[in-house]
């Protein structure tokens, strides 16, 4: 029906088509499976449903709240409306004090509770995470 | 006074740029073929102008001249004299005004360097290029300009940010914008090149130093970042897929598959269309890394300042860059001059092809991992972040045919070759990795499939490219760039899989057992620096049967502004890293410390270093 040369070019379109489709498929997919949302403490209080995924949630940390072991710290995050306690065991950035804006990575465990795997660093004093800067702003 | 200098100096640039647009149009139209130096002697006072208005700038930062805006943000008169000097580049408005420099000076480089190139081709690369250099001028004077000043004076600055007082961070910038800019000049000759018809083996042998140049630069600027990050910020880490990051691995990816597909333009006559997509294509990457990192769209270090009009006008920028790019490729058709379009399957313009498409995959990956969270946050006002998991997901897959494909790829001939020259032994090779790699997984307990084959096509690659530098019918450069190439790779792997740490909180006094040593914090120490506190601490980690080993990592807290920073400590020899890192917990008694050995970390630097020389190998031979 066709001529050779037509019909391997319509061979290595479909394929290059169907190749294409996979790879957006693909990353698609994967993109889905590998976000993470921002939440603050309000959010993740009025949450219908708590995810296993991995979230980060920011605000402040609460004054006087930071406890540290030799395993571990935990701290409180609050958003001035409400707070969740967090635990994490690891690194922290050097701009992490009390009273000043935080961004936690890692899985809610309730609504009050919280396990860090990550705390994000910050390299300016005067820096805030845009998400905390909103999420300070709607309260 | 220096101030005003510096400033007109800029507003000339302008005036300059303008009569060189005009003039070199019309001498396009009258198809003047005298090139009677004018624009060699215009694009040199063009230069001079923006070195003298640079160095006004430096002056401004040496003598701490408080008032001028710039100086004021981002000077402190207890800086040293160094970092007030790299502090000229460490921001918005200076580091806009290197990139400007830049432009120019590789704009001048061009005309030095082409005087063989036919005369309509080099008017037509002069006035894109000017055009690009009249948009960053505008965009410098009106939203960004350095030397904006305040009244009354102020009597001290704000400081530089202590992260940024670094010297790998000090020519982190300048070498990172030579790759940046350079590609601008491979885009403004490819869009002169489509416009004149001249788009031929002899077009890619000149332009293909540009490309390199470009190459080297950004691959070296990514590194010196990258290591920047590995003992600053990143505690050990040097790689985080952050988005401002991937916004320099992106034009690099872009580059690469550029590097390779205008090798088979200058061979074959061939990919003449493709090669120009790709030029337009890392341009536009260049340019839109510029537009995320300045207009605070991404957050993170590299924002300077968050202004919307500057991103709003770099944007409008890009945009008029980009549409005059596709309307001057769709306008003049490129012709292909090779009859035989198609390629034989089995060829070295096959395997180019091949590594292109694998550029192309990866930088798409990449392109949607940093753009989708910007599109979600403006469509649904969600918030996301997309992490590495993503990336390795979707990437670390698709490496094993890519390690396959090069290993194979540089042997095989032009045209046409033939299949049995892959031979048995090189099939014993490919068990034997097998076998080795599975040791390796085996052994450091990470038990997947995946892994082992993983590893075992990297060390075939390794082994491949290892006995190609050998090998007499591969280019010289060619060999170095992918032997470090394969390097890299399992350096990476090695590191990746190998790498151990332990973190914990400790007082003076503690102990700390991790894989049979013994990690003691023996004491803290006070030191007064020129512009910053220093707590040094001193840690000893003792190993049976070996003499032990004193760290003194550093936190140090800077004056102006008032910012802590933590230095590592790291011992580095051929096969490992020990690094450690510690930081200010609670009122300064109880400290955050970690400890990690990073196998083949010198490495990764090494073969990164090693992938560059190769590429200037290439930039030396004729």
């Amino acid at each position: 029906m066709f001529g050779k040369k037509v019909k391997l070019r319509i061979i290595f379109l479909s394929f290059a088509l169907v190749s294409l489709i996979l790879i957006v498929f693909l990353i698609l997919k994967s993109l889905e499976e590998n976000v993470v949302y921002f939440k603050s403490p309000t959010e993740i209080k009025n949450l219908s449903e708590l995810t296993k995924k991995k979230v980060r949630v920011g605000g402040m940390v609460k004054k006087n709240s930071l406890e540290v072991n030799s395993k571990e710290i935990s701290f409180v995050i609050t958003d001035f409306k409400n707070e969740i306690k967090v635990t994490y065991s690891g690194i922290v950035p050097n701009l992490f004090e009390e009273e000043k804006g935080v961004v936690a990575e890692g899985f809610i465990q309730d609504r009050k509770f919280f396990v860090a795997k990550k705390i994000l660093a910050k390299h300016d004093e005067n820096y805030m995470p845009p998400e905390v800067k909103k999420a300070l702003e709607n309260n | 006074m220096i101030n005003q200098l510096g400033n007109y100096s800029l507003v000339f640039c302008v005036l300059f740029s303008i009569f060189i647009i005009t003039q070199s149009i019309r001498a396009i139209i009258s198809k003047n073929s005298k090139f009677d130096g004018i624009f060699y002697n215009l694009v040199f006072l063009q230069l001079f102008l923006v070195v003298f208005s640079f160095f006004c700038l430096v002056v401004n930062f040496i003598v701490s001249d408080f008032s001028n805006v710039t100086v004021y943000n981002n000077s402190h008169t207890s800086k040293p004299l160094f970092y007030k000097i790299s502090g000229v580049w460490g921001n918005h408005e200076g580091s806009l005004l290197l990139w400007l420099l830049v432009l120019i000076l590789f704009l001048f480089l061009f005309i030095l360097n082409s005087k063989k190139s036919e005369n309509s081709y080099k008017l037509l690369t002069i006035l894109f290029q000017e055009v690009i250099i009249f948009g960053f001028l505008l965009f410098i004077i009106f939203t960004s300009n350095p030397f904006e000043y305040v009244f009354p004076t102020p009597i001290e600055g704000l400081g530089l940010n202590p992260i940024l007082q670094d010297p790998a961070l000090a020519i982190h910038p300048p070498i990172l914008y030579l790759g940046y800019v350079g590609t601008s000049l491979v885009f403004s000759s490819s869009l002169a090149a489509t416009v004149n018809k001249s788009i031929n083996s002899d077009w890619a042998k000149h332009i293909k130093k540009w490309i390199f140049a470009s190459w080297i630069f950004l691959t070296l600027g990514i590194m010196l970042g990258s290591i920047w990050a590995y003992y600053e910020l990143g505690w050990g880490g040097f790689w985080f897929w952050d988005p401002v990051e991937n916004v320099s691995l992106m034009p690099w990816l872009c580059l690469t598959a550029l590097l390779h597909s205008v090798l088979v333009l200058e061979k074959r006559n061939s990919l003449k269309n493709w090669t120009i997509i790709l030029s337009i294509a890392t341009f536009a990457l260049s340019m839109s890394g510029t537009f995320l990192v300045r207009s605070g769209i991404l957050n993170s270090i590299h924002t300077f300042a968050n202004d919307p009009s500057r991103g709003l006008f770099i944007l409008i920028f890009l945009f008029i860059l980009i549409l005059l790019a596709i309307i001057i490729y769709f306008s003049y058709e490129i012709k292909n001059t090779n009859p035989s379009n198609n390629f034989f399957w089995l060829s070295k313009e096959t395997a180019v092809l091949i590594n292109n498409w694998f550029m192309m995959y990866f930088l798409s990956v990449v392109l949607v991992g940093t753009l989708y969270p910007i599109f979600l946050e403006v469509i649904s006002n969600e918030k996301i972040s997309v992490g590495a998991p993503f990336y390795h997901k979707l990437m670390v897959p698709f490496l094993i045919p890519f390690f396959i494909f090069m290993s194979i790829g540089p042997r095989l001939k032009w045209i046409k070759d033939k299949f049995t020259k892959i031979n048995y032994y090189q099939i014993l090779i490919l068990i034997l990795s097998l076998v080795i790699s599975y040791l390796i997984v085996e052994y450091s307990g990470v038990k997947y499939l995946f892994s082992t084959i993983l590893i075992s096509t990297s060390i075939f690659l390794f082994y491949s490219s290892a006995s190609d530098l050998v090998k007499k019918n591969v280019q010289f450069p060619q060999k170095i760039s992918h032997f470090a190439f394969s390097l890299l790779i399992i350096s990476i792997l090695v590191n990746g899989i190998y790498s151990k740490e332990i973190n914990s909180n400790m007082k003076v006094g503690d102990n700390l057992t991790f894989m049979n040593k013994k990690i003691e914090f023996k004491s803290i120490n006070f030191e007064k620096q020129d512009n910053y506190n220093l707590l040094r601490g001193n840690f000893e980690i003792t190993e049976e049967g070996k003499i032990p080993i004193n760290f003194q990592p550093e936190i140090r807290i800077y004056d102006q502004p008032v910012i802590s920073t933590s230095e590592a400590d790291i011992k580095t020899n051929l096969l490992n890293d020990n690094f450690i890192v510690f930081s200010l917990l609670k009122e300064g008694e109880v400290f955050n410390v970690r400890y990690q050995q990073k196998p083949f970390m010198i490495w990764i630097w090494i073969s990164l270093i090693m992938l560059a020389f190769g590429g200037s190998l290439a930039l030396i031979k004729k």
